[in-house]
């Protein structure tokens, strides 16, 4: 017996599940590519948190502009699906969108940026998001950041900024409970909520993983952040599965054990899911094969001055 | 009369405030009627609404905001209250808006002018007198400036925000109430180069100088001074050239003259250790290694940080009889 299911699981439309499948096999490729020599530097996945751009996804405008960090690739996807220039990227071959000068964390294409230094991006947002209230009317200037990256004053500075100015800043705090290797408890005082309260931030909490009723909460929130304009914190409580960067995680089994509770993946189980699976897969491993054969990318236009 | 600095650098402003809609100016307590805190933005407020805006004291997100308008396509200038403060926004001006412009694999344009304040002599002490252009020397993607009394500043701005990248402007608050122009009458003024030209000062009637000084903003005002003093009571002769650009220095359009003298001081008000002037000398020592005739000398303020009573910060600070001492020892070879 199978059991009919009301609504799709996750709240996910055929291209939702596509997408979060992307990502996640995009991720375990890239630490299959590490295990096996292929890449150099380091590369952090966001395994376990590719539900956060994938809903977010609907509710973003072309003319939004997105700041990312160093587990980005799960942003980078969600806006170009384009695992090829990524990886590319990621590889330095051919066809790489930063030519491989930027690697795994700093990429920019068309209102999409990325930083290796945490907390650099939200004042620099707050530029884009005054220059997008004055000629974009009604456009978001949207910055990903952790948890931990709240111990960084330049994020303060930014929502004083941002709160003053009437800016339209939507901060996605990116809450899966660890910095790198140090929890929470240990590095943040008070709450995310407590800190946006403080500057007179409207703050929403997300606990859920459901696609449909994350955008249903999340639309009113952002439509006003919009037209107010105003900045707006969005913190989802999520889980980290994967290592903080490579192989790193020196968790406790327990602790990662309970983290995969709350993987999506697993709660996802109906045929067409499981077709769409095999399907994304098979087509990551054959984007990894034919990024791996290209020849090395050319850094032609290194000119700084 | 010619206008004071201040009101140059202010009409320099306004200037090119006007010229572009796009062009923003954030910074500390710049809104009339303050006007900055060295009225360097008076005026501006009131011109140019919306795109002026005093900001909180946040001088990483004055900077970054700077760079966030400059990145979507604007152009922004930002004044940091005191130079010294810059330090605050190391990471922004460095990390980010430094580097974004290649570091994405291709060129980025980002059209970004940093004003700081900077240097003594006031007695603001420790943290308000320091002259940090040597911690921003040889940073891939940034380009330093230092304004004078001899460089026009409606130019100056104009070529800052064409070039592209980030670039800081150096302004000695000890300028800021000196004429346009305005020079000891023993010296003829011409311009060495073309593109970021060099104000050159010759001893009127002199033949072949003897020696070279670098010296710019603040401190050409001092060389000028040692120059007088060497020649009167030494009879040796000096040129001294005004750089407007720091780094990257552009070293071409300076060798005739600096060859011919083969003795070169090179001036500048940053504590000892690693300086913009260090850098300088191993340029000329690699580029003039013939035509020296003594080691390229240094002259800056001494090791230590910048007092606030006045004997004691002069002690610190570089002195036009710093300076002639230099010029003597160079030349006595
Ligand atoms: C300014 C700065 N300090 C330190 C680091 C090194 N670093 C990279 S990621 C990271 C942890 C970030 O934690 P969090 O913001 O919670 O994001 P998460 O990794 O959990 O997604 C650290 C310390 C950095 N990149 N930038």
């Amino acid at each position: 017996m199978t059991t009919v299911q009301e609504r799709p699981p996750l709240g996910a439309s055929e291209a939702d599940l596509e997408l979060l499948l992307l990502i996640r096999h995009f991720e375990q490729q890239l630490l299959e590519l590490f295990a096996a020599g292929e890449l150099s530097g380091t590369t952090h996945t966001c395994l376990g948190q590719e539900y956060i751009p994938v809903a977010l996804r609907t509710l973003l405008r072309p003319d939004d502009f997105v700041f990312s960090n160093h587990r980005g690739h799960g942003h980078y996807l969600a806006r170009f699906a384009d695992p090829a220039g990524l990886l590319a990227e990621i590889m330095g071959r051919e066809g790489a969108v930063c030519n491989g000068v930027g690697g795994s964390q700093h990429i920019l294409r068309d209102g999409f940026l990325s930083t290796g230094v945490q907390g650099q991006s939200l004042p620099v947002a707050a530029g884009v998001a005054l220059h997008l209230s004055r000629a974009e009317a009604g456009a978001l200037a949207v910055a990903h950041i952790g948890d931990g990256t709240w111990g960084e004053g330049a994020v303060y500075e930014a929502l004083n900024l941002a709160a003053l100015w009437r800016l339209p800043l939507l901060v996605v705090a990116e809450h899966n409970g660890i910095a790198q290797s140090t929890p929470t408890e240990l590095q943040l005082a008070g709450s995310v909520a407590g800190r946006a309260a403080a500057f007179g931030i409207e703050h929403a909490r997300v606990t859920s993983q459901d696609l449909g009723e994350i955008r249903a909460l999340l639309e009113p929130l952002l439509a006003a952040a919009r037209s107010g304009p105003a900045p707006l914190v969005v913190e989802f409580v999520t889980h980290r599965l994967g290592p903080h960067s490579k192989g790193d995680d020196t968790r406790p089994a327990e602790v990662l054990a309970a983290a995969a509770e709350h993987d999506w993946y697993p709660a996802v189980q109906d045929e067409r899911f499981r077709q769409a699976d095999e399907r994304i897969r098979e087509q990551v491993a054959a984007v990894a094969r034919e990024v791996a054969a290209r020849p090395r990318s050319v850094w032609a236009d290194r000119g700084c001055r | 009369m010619t206008a004071r600095v201040v009101a140059d650098l202010n009409a320099a402003l306004h200037s090119v405030m006007a010229a572009d809609e796009h062009l923003h100016l954030l910074g500390e307590d710049v809104a009339d009627p303050y006007g900055g805190a060295f009225k360097a933005t008076r005026g501006l407020s009131g011109a140019f609404p919306g795109r002026v805006r005093a900001t909180p004291i946040s001088e990483g997100a004055i900077v970054g905001a700077g760079a966030g308008l400059a990145l979507a396509g604007g152009k922004a200038i930002v004044e940091i209250m005191f130079g010294d403060f810059i330090a605050l926004a190391f990471d922004q001006i460095v990390s980010f808006a430094g580097r974004s412009v290649s570091m994405y694999g291709r060129r980025v344009p980002l059209h970004l002018v940093i004003r700081c304040p900077v240097g003594g002599g006031r007695g603001y002490g420790p943290t308000h007198s320091g002259s940090p252009q040597k911690h921003f020397v040889g940073v891939p993607g940034l380009s330093l400036f230092e304004t004078s009394a001899f460089h026009d500043h409606t130019t100056l701005l104009r070529r800052m925000l064409s070039l592209g990248h980030p670039a800081i402007l150096f302004e000695d608050k000890v300028l800021y109430g000196r004429r346009m122009h305005a020079h000891d009458t023993l010296f003829h003024r011409t311009g060495l180069g073309t593109l970021d030209p060099c104000a050159r000062f010759t001893v009127e009637g002199a033949g072949r100088a003897d020696c070279v000084l670098v010296a710019p903003g603040g401190v050409a005002e001092r060389a000028l001074a040692a120059t007088r003093s060497v020649l009167l009571t030494d009879e040796i002769t000096c040129e001294v050239l005004v750089p407007s650009r720091l780094y990257p220095f552009d070293l071409q359009p300076l060798l005739p003259v600096l060859a011919a003298a083969g003795r070169v001081c090179v001036v500048e008000e940053s504590t000892a250790g690693g300086t913009w002037g260090s850098e300088l000398a191993q340029q000329l020592h690699t580029a003039l290694w013939d035509d020296l005739r003594a080691p390229v000398r240094l002259v800056h303020s001494a090791d230590a940080v910048i007092a606030a009573a006045p004997h004691l910060e002069r002690e610190v600070l570089v002195q036009d009889t710093d300076i002639a001492r230099a010029v003597k020892e160079v030349t006595a070879g």
